[in-house]
């Protein structure tokens, strides 16, 4: 069983949130999402400043097994990104949910943070 | 159900993530398929390879069946033991499996297939057979574990007797000598120097553990893939299958065109081939970031083609793959990937052997 930690938010499509205050949310994948990807190779990110609709794919993992999409599991702009994944993508694999966080946005709709999935749900999601 | 080998415990004692391989489980990795192929590249690791599937033909007309049957000439083999690399054709030229052929005896020869080939291999091998009195057998009953890496055979000489030692010193590439329970081979699908050993079932997990125990690591299918593919060796399957003609994957150094006299299946039909032009397997070469992958279409001068196996290379540290283009393609293409045009450099199928960059 993977890590989900209580504390986050998730998204089904595998991306997790955390609350920086302020209105800026840490955004990254699950470690079950890495597990299912398999050890990265290169990670594509937004850019700072980009303007973000909740369910864009703004960024790709690359692995050794795929390409997949990532996408903004909330509305609003970029306003940081995790440039050490370009020399250590496989930080995504051994720390997802701490050093391997992708982006960060500020939020332009609360709302959409709070309907996130809980821990629960998301190990719900992902059971079936 | 899948079929498992024998090592199956092994792999699970290990935390190998287990995959469904053409319906065997195998390990695909056992934490992190990069570590493993810098493991083999550096030191030595190891796979099972229990799946592959064994076949030992026995008759006084052994080495005539086999110069009709396969594309390369076992008339090459002149010292027992000695080994070749071949494809087996089908009547239209294209490729049943890719296999080794063994030299063990005049009425005695092994062939290594592919596990995903099975099936067809033994139908279209007994069906041929007959014409010359060759008994075909299929040997389940030994597991094959192949040691890769600059340091795999002195780790597993430290698991050999005085007479198995003697019996593969000085063993040059391509060859298999049976040293006691094992059948040593100096032959491989890495690039790099170590053994491919077959062994009787029951001795498999011990033999497993007692190279685990010589600081062998245990690596899976994901880097055996990344592996080959720096090696620059096909995958059958992918790279070329009973549609793809051998000059157009890489393998018409595998064709044994003299004596013009020897008819082998699938000549006709490659003469005809050789004289029209066939696209050809290139390799590619992109040092931006991105993943080439299977199935991708390929630019090139004179036309389109398609890679064939695509991956990370993790030695190198950039992406490279093996595409099937025209003839006509110069030194560079554009490959599509998600929709747009990357420029890449064409190069020989050959990116990576014993641990240095060949590109």
């Amino acid at each position: 069983m993977s890590s989900i930690p209580q504390e986050l938010k998730y998204a089904a499509s595998h991306e997790w949130v955390r609350s920086e205050g302020n209105g800026v949310y840490t955004v990254g994948i699950t470690e079950h999402a890495q597990d299912l990807l398999g050890d990265m190779v290169f990670v594509e990110l937004p850019e700072v400043g980009d303007s973000v609709a909740q369910g864009d794919d703004v960024a790709v993992a690359e692995s050794v097994k795929a390409a997949s999409d990532i996408y903004a599991p909330i509305s609003g702009e970029i306003v940081a990104i995790n440039e050490a994944l370009s020399d250590s993508p496989e930080t995504v694999n051994s720390a997802p949910y701490t050093d391997g966080w992708m982006f960060k946005i500020k939020a332009s709709d609360e709302a959409e943070v709070a309907a996130l999935l809980d821990a629960a749900g998301y190990a719900a999601a992902i059971a079936e | 159900m899948a079929q498992q080998t024998v090592l199956i415990g092994k792999h699970l004692e290990a935390g190998a993530k287990v995959v469904d391989f053409h319906g065997w489980d195998m390990p695909l990795h056992y934490g992190s398929q990069i570590e493993e192929h810098h493991t083999v590249r550096t030191d030595a690791g190891m796979f099972d390879v229990s799946h592959m599937t064994i076949v030992d033909l026995n008759g006084a007309r052994t080495r005539e069946f086999l110069r009709y049957l396969l594309a390369n000439d076992v008339a090459k083999l002149t010292v027992p033991g000695k080994a070749l690399y071949t494809g087996m054709l089908n009547e239209a030229g294209g490729v049943i499996d890719d296999l080794i052929v063994y030299f063990l005896s005049e009425d005695y020869f092994r062939l290594v297939v592919n596990s995903a080939t099975r099936e067809k291999d033994l139908a279209w091998i007994n069906a041929q057979a007959k014409a010359f009195d060759v008994k075909v057998t299929e040997r389940p009953e030994f597991a094959m574990i192949a040691v890769q890496g600059p340091n795999a055979k002195a780790k597993v000489a430290t698991l050999l007797n005085d007479s198995q030692k003697a019996a593969v010193a000085g063993m040059k590439p391509f060859f298999g000598v049976q040293a006691g329970e094992l059948f040593i081979a100096t032959t491989g699908y890495t690039g790099e120097d170590g053994y491919e050993i077959a062994l009787p079932n029951e001795l498999a997990a011990d033999f497993w553990q007692k190279l685990l125990d010589a600081g062998v690591k245990p690596a899976g299918l994901g880097a055996r893939d990344t592996l080959r593919l720096e090696a620059g060796m096909n995958l059958y399957g992918q790279d070329m299958d009973e549609t793809v003609s051998p000059l157009a994957a890489n393998m018409g150094w595998t064709i044994a065109w003299e004596p013009a006299d020897r008819n082998f299946i699938g000549r006709a039909a490659l003469e005809k081939q050789r004289a029209e032009g066939t696209f050809k397997l290139v390799g590619l070469v992109m040092e931006q970031k991105g993943v080439l992958r299977h199935g991708q279409k390929v630019v090139v001068a004179g036309g389109e083609g398609e890679i064939t196996s695509g991956t990370f290379s993790p030695t190198l540290g950039y992406s490279i793959a093996m595409a099937r283009v025209p003839a006509t393609v110069g030194e560079t293409a554009e490959v599509d990937i998600r929709g747009k045009l990357v420029p890449v450099k064409v190069v020989k199928p050959s990116f990576v052997r014993m641990g240095k960059k060949v590109i």
